[in-house]
């Protein structure tokens, strides 16, 4: 096949992967997307076959490896929980990160096979190219294990701090464009094993200082750079359909980590410098003194909304470690049997990831038109009944709007507190995430229901 | 004078930055996990560079030290475009509207 129609090809399938995209925009359309997506693919995999038009030998290993890899995916998507989607996604990332690392090794040692110089004397721009493909792929993938070991709970979600950490990140990042400007002025081989080493290290140094509940910045982030990755591989390879892919992909993750930051109230600097969380949580410790709490069973719950008209329900992260996703439909089921409306309202960082509530509510056949955005509901917490907080906390702390020396303060939370009544479900009163006492638990109209999610949802609907 | 193919390339990156700015602004923020596992799976197309890395290897020598690379960067990448397309098929096959009206 020639340069250019394999050029023009790739074009197409850089076209569909935009439009996999627009489809997600609606749920109605995104499942059309979806197979855009699939379609770009195959396409620019045929068109590569093609284009290479060597069916030796090596053609045979290559479908096997390429069918190896397609069956333990296939297998991963297939068993994979939805609660667990926020880990599936950042291993993902590091694999994509760890194929650009490998991509441009291959073309580091075997430039001719991409038509780009020989060893030692690769062109410039792609030499430059490369390394920063492999660079932001090193980067991304060692970032992501860490993001990966965190969200599965294997490594410690609280942040990892230690004195000097800042200065020594900036260092090595400094390196890093050093040991860049080096091989590309040199050429030498064992420079580009260095760039590769230390861009793995300052990956795992960047992400081990961020907190479990700052993991939605972090997955977008990564989501990010493997974007920037494919386009610098893409342009050491001139391939279109990489490039347009790259450039998707980075800004789709750079805007998700906006929305994330702008959820917290924080910046995007202050996420990423990280230790958020560790340190208030030893000033608020000392001045906490015993307030009267208002607990209840799961009776009183059903006692309120029962005699409730409306009641708004807002998920958290506690839902999907509890999976109490589909406990909660049950409860929900039953309430509106009672001609009781029924809402969901959704914080933009409740969970692990963007949308990951959305998900996990979808997953237990809640309709998504029942599912609002905070924007969307906030206002209507004046006029329900009862809210009622599944496994979230931070996100509906008053103190965001009241309190000035709180460090979430600024915040948009949403106005759980204007409800007739609040239930809250919690296994104990310690403080969420960000380390801050919630004044909500000592509020009047407050219940408490100290209990495992799943456990008390169910109970309550026995009650109903 | 000749323009460089490089600016062609970089024109194309740069105008598919505010492409992707402006597509992914229209997402509907419920759909944003499914929106990270397709593009997680559509910046595998990174395969293409690990196909042609791997089909490198001259018949005598199939596994050198660069295709072995390649393959598997086929591996990884297969990895993620099956289970990203088909973890996206399956939650999008969830988001369901409505039964009836009330």
């Amino acid at each position: 096949m020639s340069a250019n129609l394999s050029a023009i090809f790739y074009l197409i399938s850089g076209v569909l992967f935009i439009l996999a995209l627009r489809g997600l925009s609606s749920p109605e359309t995104s499942r059309q997307g979806n197979f855009f997506g699939i379609l770009g693919m195959i396409i620019a995999i045929v068109v590569t076959f093609l284009s290479v038009g060597s069916f030796s030998g090596a053609f045979v290993y290559v479908l096997i490896f390429l069918l190896i890899g397609g069956l333990i995916g296939a297998f991963i998507a297939y068993k994979i929980p939805m609660t667990a989607m926020p880990e599936l996604v950042a291993g993902f990332h590091s694999l994509v990160g760890l194929a650009a690392v490998f991509v441009a090794i291959s073309a580091f040692l075997n430039p001719e096979a991409f038509n780009l110089g020989s060893p030692g004397k690769i062109k410039l721009g792609s030499l430059i190219e490369m390394s920063i493909g492999a660079a932001v792929g090193a980067i991304t993938f060692s970032g992501s294990i860490i993001a990966f070991l965190k969200l599965q709970g294997i490594m410690s979600g609280s942040p990892i701090t230690f004195k000097g950490q800042h200065p020594l990140n900036a260092l090595i990042l400094i390196s890093i464009l050093v040991v860049t400007y080096f091989l590309c002025s040199t050429q030498f081989s064992n420079l580009f094993w260095i760039l590769l080493a230390i861009s793995f290290l300052i990956g795992f140094l960047l992400i081990i200082p961020i907190g479990g509940a700052d993991m939605p910045v972090v997955i977008s982030m990564l989501n990010s750079y493997s974007g920037w990755a494919a386009a610098g591989i893409g342009f050491t390879l001139e391939n279109t359909a990489l490039i347009i892919t790259g450039a998707l992909v980075g800004s789709s993750g750079a805007i998700l980590s906006y929305i994330m930051c702008k959820g917290m109230n924080r910046s995007f600097f202050n996420v990423i410098l990280g230790g958020f969380g560790a340190a208030e949580q030893s000033s608020t410790s000392g001045s906490k003194e015993q307030k009267p709490v208002k607990s209840g069973n799961a009776e009183d719950a059903a006692f309120l909304m029962k005699n409730a008209s409306s009641v708004i329900i807002v998920p958290g992260y506690g839902m999907a470690v509890a999976q109490a996703q589909h406990a909660l439909r049950e409860m929900v089921d039953t309430l509106k049997k009672n001609d009781i409306k029924v809402s969901y309202a959704i914080h933009p960082v409740a969970g692990r990831m963007p949308g990951h509530m959305n998900v996990l509510l979808a997953e237990a056949n809640v309709p998504y038109d029942e599912v609002f955005e905070l924007e969307e509901i906030n206002n209507d917490f004046s006029n329900a009944d009862v809210a009622f907080v599944i496994g979230a906390n931070d996100v509906t702390n008053p103190a965001a709007k009241n309190d000035p020396q709180s460090p979430i303060y600024g915040m948009p939370v949403l106005d759980v507190e204007k409800c007739k009544s609040v239930l809250f479900i919690k296994r104990s009163l310690s403080p969420g995430y960000a380390g801050i006492d919630n004044e909500l638990f000592y509020k009047e109209n407050t219940l408490m229901l100290f209990a495992d999610a799943k456990k008390m949802t169910e109970d309550i609907t026995k009650n109903l | 004078m000749e323009i460089d193919p490089f600016i062609f390339r970089l024109s194309i990156f740069i105008l598919s930055i505010f492409i992707g700015y402006y597509v992914v602004w229209s997402v509907t923020p419920s759909l944003h996990t499914p929106l990270m596992s397709v593009t997680n799976a559509i910046s595998s197309v990174i395969i293409v560079g690990a196909i042609i890395a791997g089909l490198a290897g001259n018949s005598e020598n199939i596994f050198n030290k660069s295709s072995i690379f390649g393959f598997l960067a086929i591996s990884l990448a297969a990895i993620n475009i099956f289970g990203g397309f088909l973890v996206t098929q399956r939650m999008l096959q969830m988001y369901k509207k409505k039964k009836k009206d009330k």
